[in-house]
């Protein structure tokens, strides 16, 4: 019966080509711009590590006087919190050691001087982290391991490479036990990363939150001191004394903050400790206003730190407008074609086949359109991310594939949008009178 | 022209009218919305940020290590890039426009002024600052040499002995007044600081939102920045741009090989890199608006050709009783038209919706009332243009057709 009724459908389209054209044209469109924007807006929400997001948490702590509204700066969060915290506050929280895994780091850089002195020395990105960093994050590794806990206590000239870089410097064998030379100072080499790019750069959405993993890592305490400066954001607020160390003891911050904490009671462990510690700053006369202290898990801090940007947003939210005026569009054309062919329906009604049938052979029709709209819109997807990445920049459109998931999701809108669609015609071409219709011939 | 006909026709094709309504209201309430947030991207991109940026670009220097003769070593490679042949000027600074990154603060008043009165942006300097930028100054004057100090990177807390600030800043800290022999204070140096100069413009160096509120309050200071990663700025003669970029990176290498010069950009690449997301969505939004326009005009013209081929038998019924074929014509528009006002009206009410709830989720600016009037006569004019070639079909239906059948 199926059978039958598709080759209803696919006679009926051909019977009025400009109107079926018209419509599967509209479809299509309207997919191919939604679906565009949906791809897009899939990619940067999504997660970037999927089997650990709820365990992992970075920590915010108010350390700045409340803001009383009215200055003409920027910069004021409305809960007051800041996105990255202190010298002073990392450092406490990694002394408490509450969290089963926990890290402070910073964005810093580094000139690597090659042994071959024909070659010119190149900048790298650097991150000082803790051991903890590595396993904490699941980053993966090709050669080595991480650094140990003796390494961040000891301040040991230690690096982890990136797997690009250890292609560019030792072509790709075994660095582990060579030396690096970054700003002077050589690094022993303790391993190598393998390929690893999460997207957006969750543990550290204040500094090019779509860029590149960073591609070296050496030990936090080992860079505090050596002095490598903050390559990232900085934000100070009140006396901040004069040098490296009046800068390191200040309330400036620019340090990120994770804890690995497996369980909700964990979590919960975690948030009385921090608001201890807060409620401690405050009784030592550090802070002057009650604990405000928060735990954000890698979904939320993606949310709050808005890695949607706002361009994307409105563009989802026009390419939906725009489906839904193609499917209106499809709607009427349906809705003419259907009752032009009332006269047809009405045979067949007289013939013998009840409303359940006209019905369904309709919605058949509807879903045909649907289908071919579909795949029309998959091809205009496609070439719309191809004009999107050529249009925006990489930051916004990195890593916009398109994967089987969106195939299917495009066909599946489509069909069902157009079902609905088709649904009130379809309903008016069930209502048709056979005796008026055979009357009117 | 009588309506009563016209109205009771589409009673009893309600849904078909509403249909291309409803798609008429949602085409207006985009298609102002998106052109008038390419407007706004658009005036955005071109914002002139105060200096000649044709001429203008600019060398990131990044020593090994951190060398002690930092100062030495950058006054030999500026004095370098200053006697190259095609170079206006040039000076080593801690942010450039366009970049995203630099450093901001708040500047008070006064030294017991516990809110600051203006977020603000700050540029360090020599006496070859302005003229390496091709900044212009309208009141006051260039520093003097024996003001610049040196300013050993970013923890140096050296308070500044002088300011040169922009005119938008000006306005903002002294209205109604001369900046000129006011002073500023800054933190954390607590320092008070005379004004000496005002440029006409100099824009901060971000151009997100986040610096919307105060993208044209900057401050120059007077400093050498001796620090391991520097900006060298360097003004070049008209065209000779490219020229020197290439025999500076030369002759920069030359002098000392023990540094890392990273993308040597001109302001026009950072100008189009800035703005990019800008321009692609204002492309991306007009791409669509042309679409939705097409496809919206297609569907009247379905819809209607339908309509006139239900109606066959009547058109040709009020033919033999004497309707005109402009009569026929004149049935369609004004049948579209009530159609199309109507979807104009709920259409307007849809486009100031949906840029209230744009305003408060975007930060977007308030729509100006100007686009939902034009965005209703182009819905208008465009189911008019629409219905025309059906009505014409319509029109040529001959009277003899309501003799047979």
């Amino acid at each position: 019966m199926f059978n039958y009724y598709l080759g209803l459908a696919l006679r009926s389209l051909r019977r009025n080509v400009v109107l079926t054209v018209l419509m599967i044209a509209a479809i299509g469109v309207g997919i191919g711009a939604s679906m565009t924007m949906l791809t897009v807006f899939r990619a940067m929400g999504d997660d970037p590590i999927p089997n650990k997001s709820r365990q992992l948490f970075a920590v915010q702590i108010q350390n700045w006087e409340p803001r009383r509204g009215g200055s003409g700066g920027a910069g004021g969060s409305p809960d007051n919190l800041q996105e990255q915290i202190s010298y002073t506050d990392a450092m406490a929280f990694m002394n408490m050691r509450a969290a089963r895994r926990q890290t402070a780091m910073y964005a810093t850089g580094a000139a690597l001087t090659p042994s071959n002195p024909d070659l010119r020395p190149f900048q790298v990105h650097t991150r000082a982290a803790f051991a903890d960093f590595f396993p904490m994050f699941s980053v993966p590794f090709l050669y080595g391991a991480p650094w140990t806990a003796a390494d961040d206590e000891g301040r040991s000239d230690v690096v982890v490479i990136a797997r690009d870089l250890n292609d560019k410097v030792f072509a790709g064998a075994n660095p582990v036990g060579k030396t690096i030379n970054l700003d002077g100072r050589d690094f022993r080499v303790v391993g190598v990363i393998d390929r690893w790019e999460p997207i957006p750069k969750f543990y550290d959405l204040n500094n090019d939150m779509y860029g590149k993993a960073e591609q070296a890592f050496v030990p936090f305490n080992r860079a505090i001191e050596s002095q490598m400066a903050s390559w990232g954001n900085n934000n100070c607020r009140g006396d901040v004394g004069a040098g490296w160390d009046g800068h390191l003891h200040s309330e400036c911050v620019w340090f990120q903050f994770w804890v690995e904490l497996p369980t909700a009671a964990d979590a919960e462990h975690y948030r009385m400790v921090l608001n201890n510690y807060a409620a401690e700053q405050q009784r030592s006369g550090r802070f002057h206003w009650p604990p405000n202290t928060k735990l954000h898990d890698v979904r939320e801090w993606l949310n709050y730190q808005h890695v949607v940007s706002n361009e994307v947003r409105i563009l989802v939210v026009v390419s939906f407008s725009f489906l839904l005026v193609c499917l209106l569009n499809a709607m009427g054309l349906m809705l003419a074609k259907i009752m032009g062919r009332a006269g047809d329906i009405g045979v067949r009604r007289a013939l013998g086949a009840n409303r359940g049938a006209i019905f369904s052979q309709c919605l058949i029709e509807a879903a045909v359109i649907g289908f071919a709209g579909g795949l029309l819109g998959l091809a205009l997807t496609m070439l719309g991310l191809v004009g999107l990445r050529s249009l925006l920049s990489e930051e916004v459109t990195r890593l916009t594939h398109f994967s089987l998931a969106d195939v299917a999701i495009a066909v599946s809108i489509s069909v069902i949008a157009t079902i609905l669609a088709g649904l009130y015609p379809t309903w008016r071409a069930a209502q048709v009178q056979p005796a008026w219709q055979l009357k009117a011939q | 022209m009588e309506l009563r006909p016209i109205l009771s026709a589409m009673l009893r094709n309600k849904v078909g009218a509403l249909l291309i309504g409803v798609q008429m209201a949602i085409t207006l309430a985009i298609l102002c919305n998106g052109l008038f947030i390419i407007e706004q991207r658009v005036i955005l991109s071109h914002r002139p940020t105060g200096a000649d940026e044709a001429n203008v670009f600019v060398i990131p220097n990044q020593w090994v290590g951190s060398p002690p003769d930092l100062a030495a070593r950058q006054q030999t490679d500026l004095a370098a890039l200053r006697a190259l042949p095609g170079v206006v000027d040039a000076f080593a600074t801690n942010s450039y426009l366009l970049s995203n990154g630099g450093s901001s603060g708040g500047v008070f008043l006064t030294s017991d002024q516990k809110e600051s009165s203006a977020q603000t942006a700050f540029y360090f300097a020599d006496e070859h600052g302005l003229n390496s930028l091709g900044l212009r100054l309208v009141a006051g004057r260039n520093f003097n040499s024996d003001e610049v100090l040196d300013r050993n990177g970013n923890n140096d807390l050296t308070p500044a002995s002088a300011a040169i600030i922009t005119r938008a800043l000006a306005e903002k800290l002294f209205p109604g007044k001369s900046a000129l022999g006011q002073s500023l204070f800054t933190k954390p140096e607590n320092n008070t600081i005379p004004i000496v100069g005002v440029v006409d413009r100099l824009q901060v160096p971000w151009v997100g939102t986040w610096s919307e509120k105060f993208n044209d309050y900057s401050i120059i200071e007077p400093f050498r920045y001796i620090n391991p990663y520097v900006f060298y700025i360097v003004h070049t003669q008209p065209g000779q741009l490219p020229a020197v970029v290439k025999s500076a990176e030369k002759k920069l290498f030359e002098t000392n090989r023990s540094r890392v010069l990273e993308k040597i950009v001109s302001l026009t690449d950072a100008r189009d890199d800035a703005y990019k997301d800008d321009r692609g969505l204002a492309v991306i939004l007009g791409v669509v608006c042309a679409a939705l326009v097409a496809v919206t005009a297609f569907g009247i013209v379905g819809l209607t050709s339908y309509w006139v081929a239900q109606r066959r038998r009547q058109i040709g019924i009020r033919r033999a009783l004497g309707a005109t074929r402009n009569g026929i014509v004149r049935y369609f528009q004004t049948e579209n038209f009530l159609i199309a006002a109507a979807g104009a009206l709920l259409g307007i009410a849809l486009a100031v919706s949906a840029n209230l709830w744009m305003v408060s989720t975007f930060e977007m600016q308030r729509l100006h009332v100007s686009y939902p009037i034009i965005g209703a006569v182009v819905v208008l004019l465009l189911g008019q243009a629409a219905v025309l070639w059906p009505a014409l079909k319509a029109a040529s239906i001959p009277p003899a057709l309501a003799t047979r059948a």
